[in-house]
């Protein structure tokens, strides 16, 4: 348990187990947030921290190959994010769009850049403010993910909304 | 600058006929024809140039590496030569050279200049004729001798397969260091035999996809310096840099016109999706090419300035399209099975090179400009973003084996056969060949 809030208290870390725990199996499933592996509610921090955003929101969402449709299991996170945020009024917000390796790097930019566009407008669309927000997109440039199948490009194929701490 | 600029016109004065032994013959016999469907390589004996020190071993040893790595040419063990050349001035014994079935003869000798300078000289001989088919010197300052010896082979090649070489150019890529999830990129121009390695830029920011402009002085490229990706220029000799253009949101995609006067480029819009736009370097005036709902990227010039190919995924997946250097009669032309993207237009004008990704694999290949006649030249796990050898001949771009963790850089030439490794010591990505020097 202590490893556990250990993890938890760097979203980072918990990035790179979901990505551990992954590669090399065949599970189709990729978690949404801690709470899907386990982590629970307990080690998210005090409410309204960026430690409750990562582990009990949850900061990101996937999106299917060369895609950047919000998928339903994505519309649900993003529902749970625009809550969040909407009651946490204090943060701005980056959302970084990613890509798989599996594209070329000029249009996996390009398609990074969508699927962060798309993430932004779905928040403003539940009532986040447009201007609290921007985007920037990574392109295949920052998997979390690192293995020549599936199981990893499926994880990195993401936008993640990354609190930029209190705004003016 | 001003140094670059002297060394290159150090290195580049030729002087052409050099001491005519015997008379030039009025065609020679030893020719490869390029244009063949399947070339034989041309056994070729290049024999350590003549020097006081270590030199003339050197410089036979690159001009031999070049043209061996060409595909165009085999060359002879020295351990199978008869005659050993003491005077580069008098003709060889022909038959101590045709016995070992050499087809040409490469003689030369190396020298220093009472100014400090190197003197090359060589002479390339047609062994069956008996005739010396070139004879030429070049000077150079001595830290310059691999070019001598990139032009010596340059020189041979232009004489033998009837076209430019490519081998006095340069490269400029990305160095990849440190794991994958926080990988440090670093701009480096190299020369194209992977020698001379130059960092040009520190690795704090991520830079991309650097492009020569035409006089190879000056890349462009994309970095995340300023936390926007956007496009930048760079020059090359004194490390300058510069914003192109005060864009709202991301630019990426960068290269320059045939002419060097804009620079071409994608910019993200508002609601996600990105559409080429051209920046004059001059005036700054930018001026908008396509205006689609899509994903409009990787657009490159055709030499003559006149089109321009780019990726498209309007139709639902990437592909390529042409269109007029004015943005007009947007045309797609890639059709096979699979997606297509960066585009890159041949030197020559008449081929597109492209990456092509198709039944779970990735393809380096290359069709004419209207999308017939496509070929592909290489295949594999992970490999993308072909870029040309001045001479139109050879392609260069990265791959990535399963399992290797990063890419390597390679070349084909068009026939596909000749597939050759760039050595590196880190991983690397994004080559980009320079031109030609005039």
């Amino acid at each position: 348990m202590r490893r556990i809030a250990k993890l938890a208290s760097n979203p980072v870390a918990i990035a790179l187990v979901a990505g551990l725990a992954l590669a090399g199996c065949a599970s189709k499933k990729t978690p949404n947030s801690a709470a899907d592996l386990g982590l629970g509610g307990g080690a998210g921090g005090p409410p309204g921290s960026a430690q409750d955003f990562t582990v009990n929101v949850g900061d990101r969402i996937f999106f299917d190959t060369d895609s950047s449709s919000i998928r339903a299991d994505a519309q649900a996170t993003l529902s749970k994010q625009a809550q969040w945020l909407n009651k946490y009024s204090q943060y701005r917000i980056t959302i970084e769009g990613h890509a798989d390796e599996r594209g070329t790097r000029e249009y996996n930019l390009a398609l990074g850049a969508r699927r962060a566009a798309a993430t932004r407008d779905y928040l403003i669309a539940r009532g986040v403010a447009g201007n609290r927000m921007k985007t920037i997109s990574y392109g295949k440039e920052r998997p979390v993910a690192v293995c020549d199948d599936i199981s990893c490009w499926s994880q990195n194929r993401r936008a993640v909304t990354v609190l930029n701490g209190a705004g003016s | 600058m001003k140094n670059l600029l002297k060394t290159i016109l150090l290195v580049g004065a030729v002087v052409s006929g050099f001491v005519p032994a015997l008379t030039l013959p009025a065609h020679a016999l030893v020719e490869i024809n390029v244009n063949k469907g399947n070339i034989e390589p041309l056994p070729i004996a290049i024999t350590d140039f003549l020097s006081s020190g270590g030199q003339g071993k050197e410089i036979s040893d690159i001009v031999t590496a070049d043209l061996k790595r060409s595909g165009l040419f085999a060359p002879i063990d020295k351990a199978a030569f008869i005659e050993k050349i003491s005077n580069t001035d008098q003709a060889p014994r022909f038959q101590d050279w045709t016995a070992i079935n050499a087809q040409a003869l490469v003689v030369g000798r190396v020298s220093q200049e009472g100014d400090g300078r190197l003197r090359a000289e060589f002479r390339l001989w047609d062994t069956f004729a008996g005739q010396q088919m070139i004879g030429e010197q070049f000077f150079a300052n001595p830290q310059n001798s691999r070019r001598i010896a990139h032009q010596i082979a340059d020189a041979i090649y232009e004489r033998l397969a009837g076209e430019k070489g490519y081998f006095d150019t340069r490269v400029v890529f990305v160095d990849e260091s440190g794991s994958k999830t926080q990988r440090k990129k670093r701009l480096v121009i190299m020369d194209q035999d992977g020698a001379n390695l130059r960092y040009l830029s520190d690795g704090r920011a991520i830079v991309l996809t650097p492009r020569f402009s035409p006089n190879r002085q000056e890349i462009t490229y994309m970095s995340y310096e300023s936390g926007q990706p956007q496009v930048y220029l760079l020059q090359i000799e004194t490390g300058q840099r510069e914003l192109v253009g005060n864009f709202p949101g991301m630019t990426f995609a960068p290269r320059f016109s045939p002419d060097g006067q804009k620079v071409i480029m994608s910019l993200l819009r508002d609601d996600g999706n990105s559409n080429i736009f051209t920046m004059d370097l001059r005036s700054r005036n930018t001026t908008r090419l396509t205006n689609e709902s899509a994903i409009d990227t990787s657009p490159s010039y055709s030499p003559d300035g006149s089109r321009i190919v780019f990726t498209s995924d309007r139709g639902g997946q990437p592909q390529i399209y042409v269109m007029g250097a004015d943005g007009s009669g947007q045309t797609r032309i890639s059709f096979g099975g699979g997606s297509y993207s960066t585009p890159v237009w041949s030197p020559r004008g008449d081929l597109i090179a492209f990456t092509k990704q198709s039944g779970g694999e990735f393809q380096i290949g290359v069709m004419k400009t209207d999308g017939s006649g496509e070929r592909i030249l290489a295949n594999g796990f992970q490999m993308e973003g072909p870029t040309w050898a001045p001479n139109g001949r050879v392609l260069m771009y990265f791959d990535q084996a399963a399992g290797s963790g990063g890419p390597k850089l390679k070349t084909v030439d068009l026939t596909g056969r000749n597939q050759q490794s760039i050595p590196s010591k880190n991983f690397a990505s994004d080559p980009a060949w320079s031109p030609l020097l005039d």
